[in-house]
C-alpha cells in the first residue's frame, strides 16, 4: 500500500522536476515576486521631485525649504515663479508636487500665530500623491511644534500619532504576506488543477482509473508533492523576507506552519475542485487564473484595504480563503500573536477546505457514473 | 467441454438522459478469445467497453468479467484485467523503465517481480538501448506496442484495447497483431475495438454494434457468408444500410 503511493508520488515529482514551465512557476516565481514587490513595487516614496512657489521668500520658507530638502522623501528641484507656471511644470510631468507659501509668510506667522502653505500634487498616481501630501504635511507639523515649543503658546492641541507593528510603514511588511498567500494559492491551485486535467487529457486518467487505485488514492497522490512544494515554498518566502528584507515572525512559528499547512490544504482542494470541472489544460489554467488569482490579489485586502471597498465587495471577501490567511499570517509575523487571537479565522478556513473537499468528492462521483 | 466464459453480458443498458448510448445488448466472451467490438464512431462501442471496465456505471442490465459483477465488485473487475486506451496511455516525460516501474507499483506487484518483468519485456520488445530514454521520443509504433506489454504487467485474465492501432502504419499493425496473437495463445482474452476492417479478420469473433445494438455477432468468416461480402468491410457496410 505505501509502496504503491510512494511509486505515486516518485511520478508526480518527475513531471513537476522535468517539466521547466512548472520549476519556473515553482520556484522562480516565490523568488521574483517577493523582490519585485519589495524593491520596485512600494508605496514609500523616494527622492521625489518637488517645486516651490515662494511668494514671501523669508527666513521662516528658507528654513521650511531647507527641510524639506534635507530629508530623503523630496528633491527640490525648481522654483515656480507664479500659479500659472504651476500647471507647466506637472505637464512636463517629473515635478510631483508643488508647495506655495503665502505672501508674508513669517509676518503672518508671528504675528496671527498662523501662516498658510499650499500642497498642490499630481494627482494622476493618486496613492504616491496622497503618500506625498502626507509627508509633506507631517515635515511641516514637525517644524510647527518647534516653532510652539519656543513660544510656548497657551493652549495647544497636540496629536502624536504612532505606528504599531511596522512603526516605519515598511510596505514589504504587508506585501510578504500578501505574496506568500499568492504563492501559495498558485502553486496549491492551479499547479494541481493543472496536473490533474493534464492526465485527463492525456488519457492516462482513464488508465489511473480502470488500475485497482481508488480515485481517493490517484488524488491524494497528485495533491501530495505540491504539499511539500508549497511548504518549501513557504520557508523561501519567510526567508527572503526576513533575510534580505528584515520581515520578522513575532509569533510561534509552529503555529505559522500549521496555519500555512491548512491554507494549502484549502488551496488544493481548490484546485481538486477545479480540476473536476475543467476537462483540459487551459481551462483549468483560465479558471485558476481568473476564479483565484484575481480575487486573491484584488478582494484579499492583499492590495487593497478591504475597508475601503463598497458593501458589496466587503461581503464577497469573506469567501474568499487568502483574506482569512493574510490575516492570520500578519498577526502571527507581525503582531506576533497566537490562537487565542486567531482562532476565528483558522475555523473559518478549515470550514472552506471541508466544503470544497466535500464538493470535489461529490464532483467526482457524479464523473465516474 | 464447454469453454469457460470470462465476459458474460446480459441486457446491458447506458442511458444519458433520454439518449440511449448502449441499448441491451447481450453477449459472452470466451476465454483465450480474440473479441473483436466494432462499429462506427458513436455507436456505444467505447461506453460499453467503458461499463466492463469498471469506470462507468450501468443503468441497467448485468455483466459479469472475469466472473466477477461489475455493479458491485468493481475493484475486483480492475485487478484481473489491463487495459490500453485509443490515446496513448503512458507517461511522455517518464522513461521506459519508470513508465512500467510505475505502471507496475500501482497494480502492486513487487519491486523484485517489477524488475524481472522488465528484463522480459525489454527483451521482448529489444527496447534495451532506449530503456532509459524518455517515452515521448519514441515513434507511436513503439509506445503502442510499449503501452500493450504494459498494460499485461499484472497478468490481467481478460485486456481491453480501446482502437490500439488507430493513426500507426500497416507494418506497425502488423507487428502489434502479432503480440496479440502471441498473448491470446497464453490464454489471455483479448477483448478489442477497431474501426480497421481488415483487423476485424484477424479476430476470434467479431460483434458489430449500430446505434447501441449489436447487429451481428460472429466469426469473420460466418459474418461474410450470411452477409454475402467478400470482406469484412463488405458486411459492415450492408449492415449499416440495413439499419438505414
Amino acid at each position: 500500500m505505501f509502496e504503491r503511493f510512494k511509486g505515486f508520488v516518485n511520478k508526480e515529482f518527475y513531471h513537476i522536476f522535468r517539466d521547466k514551465r512548472s520549476m519556473i512557476i515553482l520556484f522562480g516565481m516565490p523568488i521574483v515576486q517577493i523582490l519585485l514587490f519589495g524593491f520596485a513595487i512600494t508605496n514609500e516614496i523616494n527622492n521625489v521631485e518637488i517645486a516651490i512657489l515662494d511668494k514671501s521668500a523669508d527666513s521662516e520658507t528658507e528654513i521650511i525649504i531647507n527641510k524639506l530638502n534635507a530629508s530623503p522623501y523630496f528633491n527640490i528641484e525648481s522654483e515656480v515663479r507664479s500659479e500659472k507656471e504651476v500647471e507647466e511644470v506637472f505637464q512636463k510631468g517629473r515635478v510631483k508636487a508643488v508647495l506655495v507659501f503665502e505672501k508674508d509668510f513669517a509676518n503672518n506667522l508671528q504675528i496671527l500665530n498662523q501662516a498658510n502653505v499650499q500642497v498642490i500634487t499630481d494627482a494622476t498616481d493618486p496613492n504616491t500623491a496622497n503618500t506625498i501630501s502626507n509627508y509633506v504635511q507631517s515635515i511641516l507639523q514637525h517644524h510647527s511644534d518647534e516653532i510652539n515649543l519656543q513660544t510656548e503658546a497657551p493652549y495647544k492641541l497636540e496629536v502624536k500619532s504612532q505606528m504599531f507593528y511596522n512603526p516605519e510603514l515598511k510596505s514589504v511588511y504587508n506585501f510578504v504576506p500578501g505574496v506568500m498567500t499568492v504563492i501559495l494559492m498558485l502553486v496549491s491551485a492551479m499547479m494541481t488543477s493543472i496536473s490533474i486535467t493534464r492526465e485527463k487529457e492525456q488519457g492516462t486518467m482513464e488508465i489511473l482509473l480502470v488500475s485497482p487505485l481508488k480515485p481517493i488514492q490517484v488524488v491524494v497522490g497528485k495533491v501530495f508533492p505540491y504539499i511539500f512544494l508549497s511548504v518549501i515554498n513557504a520557508i523561501i518566502i519567510l526567508l527572503l523576507g526576513f533575510l534580505v528584507f528584515q520581515v520578522p515572525v513575532e509569533g510561534s512559528l509552529i503555529l505559522l506552519a500549521l496555519e500555512s499547512v491548512l491554507f494549502i490544504i484549502t488551496a488544493l482542494s481548490l484546485g481538486v475542485l477545479i480540476s473536476t470541472i475543467a476537462a483540459t489544460q487551459q481551462a483549468a489554467l483560465m479558471m485558476s487564473l481568473m476564479g483565484l488569482m484575481l480575487p486573491v490579489i484584488l478582494l484579499s485586502g492583499f492590495i487593497f484595504p478591504i475597508s475601503s471597498m463598497p458593501e458589496p465587495l466587503q461581503v464577497l471577501s469573506n469567501i474568499i480563503p487568502a483574506k482569512w490567511f493574510i490575516i492570520i499570517l500578519k498577526g502571527i509575523m507581525l503582531k506576533g500573536v497566537g490562537i487565542a487571537f486567531l482562532w476565528k479565522e483558522t475555523l473559518i478556513l478549515i470550514t472552506m477546505a471541508l466544503v470544497f473537499i466535500g464538493i470535489s468528492v461529490k464532483k467526482y462521483k457524479i464523473r465516474l457514473e | 467441454m464447454e469453454k469457460e466464459k470470462v465476459i458474460e453480458v446480459k441486457e446491458l443498458t447506458k442511458k444519458f438522459g433520454d439518449f440511449t448510448a448502449v441499448n441491451s445488448i447481450s453477449f459472452d466472451v470466451f476465454k483465450g478469445e480474440i473479441f473483436g467490438f466494432l462499429g462506427a464512431n458513436g455507436a456505444g462501442k467505447t461506453t460499453a467497453m467503458k461499463m466492463l471496465i469498471g469506470i462507468s456505471k450501468p443503468t441497467s442490465g448485468d455483466a459479469m468479467v472475469s466472473h466477477f459483477d461489475v455493479h458491485s465488485q468493481a475493484d475486483e473487475v480492475k485487478k484481473n484485467i489491463g487495459y490500453m486506451s485509443q490515446k496513448f496511455s503512458m507517461y511522455d516525460d517518464l522513461t521506459i523503465r519508470e513508465n512500467i516501474k510505475f505502471f507496475g507499483g500501482i497494480y502492486g506487484l513487487s519491486r523484485k517481480h517489477i524488475k524481472e518483468k522488465t528484463g522480459k519485456l525489454l527483451e521482448e520488445l529489444q527496447l534495451q538501448e532506449v530503456a532509459d530514454s524518455l517515452v515521448g521520443s519514441l515513434p507511436l509504433g513503439w509506445k503502442q506496442k510499449l503501452a500493450f506489454m504494459v498494460s499485461l504487467l499484472h497478468e490481467p485474465q481478460i485486456v481491453f484495447l480501446d482502437e490500439p492501432t488507430g493513426g500507426v502504419d500497416p507494418i506497425t499493425r502488423r507487428q502489434f497483431w502479432e503480440l496479440i496473437y502471441a498473448e491470446a495463445h497464453k490464454g489471455t482474452t483479448i477483448f478489442v475495438t477497431t474501426h480497421y476492417m481488415d483487423e476485424a479478420e484477424y479476430c476470434d469473433r467479431v460483434s458489430i454494434m449500430v446505434e447501441g445494438k449489436i447487429e451481428a455477432l460472429d466469426t469473420p468468416k460466418k459474418l461474410k457468408q450470411s452477409f454475402n461480402a467478400d470482406s469484412m468491410n463488405g458486411v459492415f457496410l450492408k449492415l449499416a444500410r440495413n439499419v438505414e
